[in-house]
């Protein structure tokens, strides 16, 4: 039973992405969206524990949103960029979905 | 795949609504059913139809109600969350005395177990929020 975790807020703004990490199972997928997506950007104090979420699950962030923010090219190696249609495969391709408002 | 979407953050608050409209969009256009779109908390402000952004500016309102005309989608707020924020459609608002209604079109107004059973009746549940 894989799960996707939808994470929309900043790892500097508020703790949800870290209670995220803290509960997705190893074969789950993380998507980052909207505020959430300056998680992705390499060589942040946050991006250790996005990489160590690598090693047993997939991580995802999407596109349009790192676009929005000027941080197109800033996501770290290993990170998957998606668009809204990748992001609907990925609600479909996993049992059941988290988001961590 | 049938999914019920959740909008629990308002039109031009930060971003759920957005994304929510942008996700299910994507979800039609990949031939996904859409069975409701329910709408809570602050999220029952995407169904008003007395907003006037300005010219330059999306319209997050009138988008819910293209893509529902399009899309015969069920578009369903919160009948205590419209209450609260002044939500009302016309019969709710002779109910309560009011002198207006302003519900926009291609929105209903109902209870939580319109959620609920969303959530029971489809494949997935994708909640959108603050």
């Amino acid at each position: 039973m894989a799960m996707l975790h939808i994470v929309n807020k900043s790892p500097f703004e508020r703790v949800a992405f870290d209670s995220c990490l803290a509960h997705a199972s190893a074969g789950d997928a993380i998507l980052m969206i909207e505020d959430a997506v300056v998680g992705a950007v390499a060589g942040s104090s946050f991006s250790g524990k996005v990489k160590a979420a690598m090693a047993d699950k997939s991580v995802y962030v999407l596109g349009p949103d790192l676009a929005a923010r000027g941080l197109e090219g800033k996501a770290m190696e290993g990170v998957t960029i998606v668009d809204y249609a990748g992001f609907v495969d990925l609600t479909a391709n996993n049992d059941t979905t988290q988001s961590w408002l | 795949m049938k999914y019920t979407i959740l909008v629990n953050e308002g039109p031009y608050q930060h971003q759920a609504a957005d994304s929510a409209l942008q996700f299910t969009r994507a979800a039609l256009e990949k031939g996904h059913e859409i069975f409701r779109v329910f709408f809570y908390h602050d999220g029952v402000n995407n169904g008003t139809r007395l907003t006037v952004p300005p010219a330059d500016d999306r319209l997050i309102q009138k988008a819910w109600t293209e893509l529902a005309e399009k899309h015969g989608l069920d578009l369903v707020i919160c009948i205590a969350a419209a209450q609260r924020r002044g939500i009302m459609d016309a019969d709710e608002a002779k109910r309560q005395g009011l002198d207006a209604n302003n519900i926009a079109p291609g929105f209903r107004i109902s209870g939580l177990g319109q959620l609920v059973e969303g959530g029971i009746q489809s494949d997935r549940l994708v909640v959108f929020g603050d």
